[in-house]
């Protein structure tokens, strides 16, 4: 096999979308306007799938926050945490995180992605075992591969199929780590998370909760799913992302156990990575508070979801379970899928177009993620877009 | 738990062949993706029946080493006997 040989499927399927009149599978925003409009090919277009829940990207002062930030402490660390990337500010928005999830620890990563992968790679490790819903994000299944343990997939959102796998481990079971998420991204359903705890408290496994589509978005406080089950206390580590709610980027976990401070010394995507940067944490310190003072975000992102899933339930989409800020539109056929996705982006509708294999059920999706900030009038025009690219 | 190697070998033949409508002559030889085809949650729901058939939970890291039926077999005898 020739040195880029394996790179072939990959050139044949974009040659694929080629025919298809696609040159390249990422759309440019050639001017953002607001949290939930950009111009893109041209054309005023509304936004609603970039996973800006809380619309804070425009939020006057998570900006101010950041601009002060930028212009005190400079544009980046350049350093690790455990170099010279560690601020007061990293330190506080820890302090801040752990007293928002009233838990005693936090750790801040770079970003989502590198929490998963930090924290599985090195809480677990060879002869350990993680069991995890088939739905998790990749960043799940890559801090399992990184991690040496071995990793065993349940039915998604099946607690008795996670029960099943837990007996059949025997002794092991009790040094299990499930992982869920709160929210999860494809289909925008709720991890069945008291089903889950209860089968969890009946084996002693641990549990590791994802909220990165659920801060902001799910229980009285916007803690997410575990608030909402009311099983926070059932929860050994929750893991989330500064780069949806929060409108920033990083990642970061909370932990009642102890033990999370030192994974600061053995965790190799967070030791080996650049912190992050002063203004992002700033922003993203200053968008926490806003999710602690401003609950009526969060209600209109839920009135703003329920319209958007009733509308297009109502033409008869095949769509995920229940209503969420996540909603996706199905498709058997890829072509179908990639047709709407382009007459939306023509009606000026961005949604995400999510193809096999990244999708759970080899189906194809069009995923649209709603924000407090769109306004009623702005997602009856998603829906009539919806309405025409499916005549 | 005792099985054989043959035994695991008969009942996976058996598994594959449930679940391929035009399933080539199998043997221990057979490649599950070149020869069989099975994309990713094709083999997602092959480790689930062979789960429940035998009583176990599979670790999706064992299948990087597994390429044929001889491979998913030995690594099955292999949990087998540990369990």
């Amino acid at each position: 096999m020739a040195f880029f040989d394996k790179l072939r499927p990959l050139a044949e399927a974009r040659q694929r979308l080629a025919e298809q009149g696609v040159d390249s599978i990422y759309v440019v925003m050639d001017e953002i306007l607001s949290a939930t409009e950009a111009i893109i090919n041209g054309r005023r277009s509304i936004l609603v799938g970039t996973n800006n829940y809380l619309g804070l990207t425009f939020d006057p002062a998570c900006i101010e926050a950041s601009c002060k930030a930028a212009r005190e402490e400079g544009t980046g660390t350049t350093g690790s945490r455990m170099a010279n990337g560690t601020l007061s500010g990293h330190v506080a928005l820890e302090k801040e995180l752990a007293a928002f999830y009233n838990q005693k620890e936090a750790m801040a990563f770079s970003t989502g992605f590198v929490a998963n992968l930090g924290m599985l790679s090195s809480l677990m490790g060879r002869g350990d075992v993680i069991l995890l819903d088939a739905d998790c994000h990749a960043s799940i299944y890559d801090g399992c591969r990184l991690s040496g343990a071995d990793f065993v997939r349940f039915r998604h959102n099946d607690a008795a199929h996670m029960g099943e796998r837990l007996r059949r481990l025997g002794d092991r079971a009790a040094n299990t780590l499930i992982v869920v998420e709160g929210i999860y991204s494809m289909f925008g359903d709720q991890a069945a998370l008291k089903e889950i705890v209860a089968v969890k408290k009946k084996y002693g496994a641990f549990l590791m909760v994802d909220e990165a589509h659920s801060l902001g978005v799910l229980g009285a406080h916007g803690r997410g799913c575990a608030e909402e089950a009311g099983v926070e206390n059932e929860v050994d580590f929750i893991v989330g992302t500064f780069s949806k709610s929060l409108a920033s980027i990083g990642g970061f976990c909370v932990s009642n156990h102890p033990e999370l401070e030192l994974i600061r010394y053995a965790s190799r995507p967070y030791i080996f990575t650049a912190s992050s940067s002063p203004s992002a944490i700033a922003s993203t310190r200053e968008a926490l508070k806003i999710v602690q003072h401003r609950p009526q975000l969060r209600q209109q992102l839920w009135d703003n979801a329920n319209q958007l899933y009733r509308g297009l339930q109502e033409l008869g989409f095949a769509m995920g379970p229940e209503p969420s800020p996540v909603i996706s539109v199905r498709f058997k056929e890829a072509e179908k899928a990639f047709s709407c996705w382009q007459g939306l982006l023509k009606e000026g509708v961005y949604t995400n177009l999510v193809l096999p294999p990244a999708t759970p059920d080899g189906g194809s999706l069009l995923r649209c993620s709603v924000s407090a900030a769109h306004t009623s009038e702005q997602i009856s025009r998603i829906i009539a877009a919806f309405t025409t690219v499916s005549r | 738990m005792k099985i054989s190697y043959d035994d695991i070998l008969i009942k996976l033949y058996g598994i594959l062949n449930e679940m391929l409508e035009d399933a080539p002559e199998l043997d221990e030889n057979t490649d599950l993706l070149a020869d069989l085809g099975l994309d990713s949650l094709a083999v997602m729901r092959l480790v689930e029946v062979v789960e429940d058939e035998f009583d176990l939970a599979v670790p999706l890291n064992i299948l990087a080493d597994v390429k044929t039926i001889k491979d998913f077999s030995e690594q099955l005898q292999k949990m087998l006997e540990e369990k």
